[in-house]
């Protein structure tokens, strides 16, 4: 299973890719393989503020529901709209066209590494 | 992945393995989830074909003179008297007339019945045989473990069933709903029968657990032409919800009664004596919860557990629930107060905090027929 080296990653199997100031957040390959076909998400909008490790939204497929938890502290830039349009770019283009939302961040929260994620999911 | 070693493997485990199914733990046994897609499979079984392992199903043989009335005695419909080559749908009662399993009992001779029970009661309802159909001049063998099920099932099942190279069997296209013949595979005894759990047509395929892999191979290439796709039991689940199929777990269990879950009918209380009678004659108390269908708009389903409300009071729990593939919307069953249980009438879904309105609507949610 892919595990892009160049993202950081949380225990609860979201991704992080920094650019700047900005954090693109989204669910691993890992956790959109055993939620099953997405159908639905619910993200947080633009503005609001978060919290690193607070649930803010979820992905919810045919047979279960995951929560969206946040992997940074800051302020919702984008709440991906194609996403929200067609969930199932969650399964099939989960580093790229499947990101979740992005958030101008204030301060990380426990991110690990590629290898760290890749080293859980192997467990 | 690590694979637990007190799971059972199913007969046809090395099939899946080689397909790359994702697996997850069903009554203790490693069973395909999925192979590729959820909702990919679900619309191969409406449109084309989908093949399914459901050897983890229990199924256990009464035989002998008895073996009729043995099952009269021991379920709470009537068996002694259908023919041979018939399946009826039953249940099997407790004392109190509560639901212990639901079962399918096919007729295979004169003095030869198979029942096939949910891999999780496959221990309760054979002590239950076992023990109720002493007395009664008959065996009672249960041969889970011996016995392996392939179902395919779906519009273009029929073709591809009467397709598998080695399959001998006389009169197929012709059998009906809810009958089963006796067949061979490369002269190994299979049992077919025209069931299943999709709400398509479609068959299931008994057979010894040494000749499954070879059946299913054989049942794959007659597949090839008629999209055939190989299906997990995450599919299986919302195929049997959108049909209005209850699951053992979710809308039966030892705490219902049958008229709490639109299954009065599968009762036949013109029968003398069975086990269960007095608890169903007694009733349910007034105010039981009854089994309802629920449908909502936009894509938040109900899920197993979440209450149902109505005025903000808890009148209900859903106890299967999920975006219907095909329908487009969200489906639910989900046990009500009586009083909320006419067709029409609008209750609410906790969804994670947020109430979705939900209507009760009659069952089938989804009805090939109608379609």
């Amino acid at each position: 299973m892919s595990t892009p080296e160049n993202l950081q990653y949380t225990k609860e199997h979201e991704w992080v890719r920094i650019e700047g100031d900005v954090a693109v957040v989204g669910i691993t390959q890992f956790a959109a393989d055993a939620l099953g076909d997405v159908v639905y998400v619910d993200l947080p909008k633009a503005g609001k503020a978060i919290t690193a490790g607070a649930i803010v939204g979820e992905a919810e497929s045919t047979k279960s529901v995951g929560e969206l938890f946040a992997p940074v502290t800051g302020e919702v830039v984008e709440a991906n709209q194609a996403v929200i349009d067609s969930p199932e770019l969650v399964n099939s283009d989960p580093y790229g066209a499947g990101w979740l939302f992005s958030v101008k961040v204030e301060s990380l929260g426990e991110l690990i590494s590629a290898d760290a994620y890749a080293a859980l999911i192997a467990e | 992945m690590l694979v637990s070693d007190n799971l059972k493997l199913s007969p046809l485990d090395s099939i899946h393995r080689e397909l790359g199914a994702s697996f997850t733990d069903f009554a203790g046994w490693d069973m395909p989830v999925r192979y590729t897609s959820d909702l990919a499979e679900h619309h191969a079984v409406r449109t084309s074909a989908g093949i399914f392992d459901l050897s983890h199903m229990a199924e256990i043989y009464l035989t002998g003179p008895g073996a009729g009335a043995a099952l009269d005695y021991a379920l709470a419909g009537t068996l002694s008297t259908i023919p041979i080559g018939r399946a009826k749908y039953s249940l099997l009662l407790n004392d109190l007339g509560c639901i212990l399993d639901d079962l399918v009992v096919y007729r295979l001779g004169d003095e030869e019945f198979l029942v096939v029970a949910n891999a999780g009661n496959r221990f309760v309802a054979a002590e239950a045989l076992l023990e109720r159909a002493r007395g009664f001049d008959c065996v009672v063998r249960d041969e889970s473990d011996a016995v392996a099920l392939i179902a395919v099932q779906g519009p273009n099942a029929l073709d591809i069933v009467s397709g598998i190279a080695g399959l001998s069997v006389d009169g197929l296209a012709e059998l009906g709903y809810y009958r089963c013949l006796p067949a061979t595979f490369d002269g190994i005894d299979v049992v077919v029968a025209r069931t299943g759990y999709t709400g398509e047509d479609g068959f299931e395929l008994y057979i010894h657990r040494d000749h499954a892999v070879a059946l299913w191979r054989a049942a794959t290439v007659a597949g090839e032409k008629h999209d055939l796709l190989a299906c997990g039991l995450a599919c299986r689940d919302t195929l049997r919800l959108e049909a209005g199929m209850p699951l053992y777990g979710h809308e039966l269990s030892t705490a219902l009664k049958p008229a709490q879950v639109n299954a009065g009918r599968v009762v036949d209380m013109t029968k003398e004596n069975f086990v269960g009678r007095q608890g169903v004659e007694a009733g349910v108390f007034s105010g039981a919860a009854v089994l309802v269908g629920l449908q909502s708009e936009g894509k938040r389903a109900g899920r197993a557990d979440y209450d149902v409300t109505s005025n903000g009071r808890t009148i209900g729990t859903v106890t299967s629930g999920a975006l219907s593939p095909t329908l487009g919307y969200p489906i639910a069953f989900a046990l009500v107060e009586p009083d909320f249980a006419e067709i029409g009438t609008v209750v609410d879904i906790d969804v994670r905090g947020t109430a979705i309105p939900a209507t009760v609507v009659s069952l089938p949610f989804y009805n090939r027929k109608a379609r």
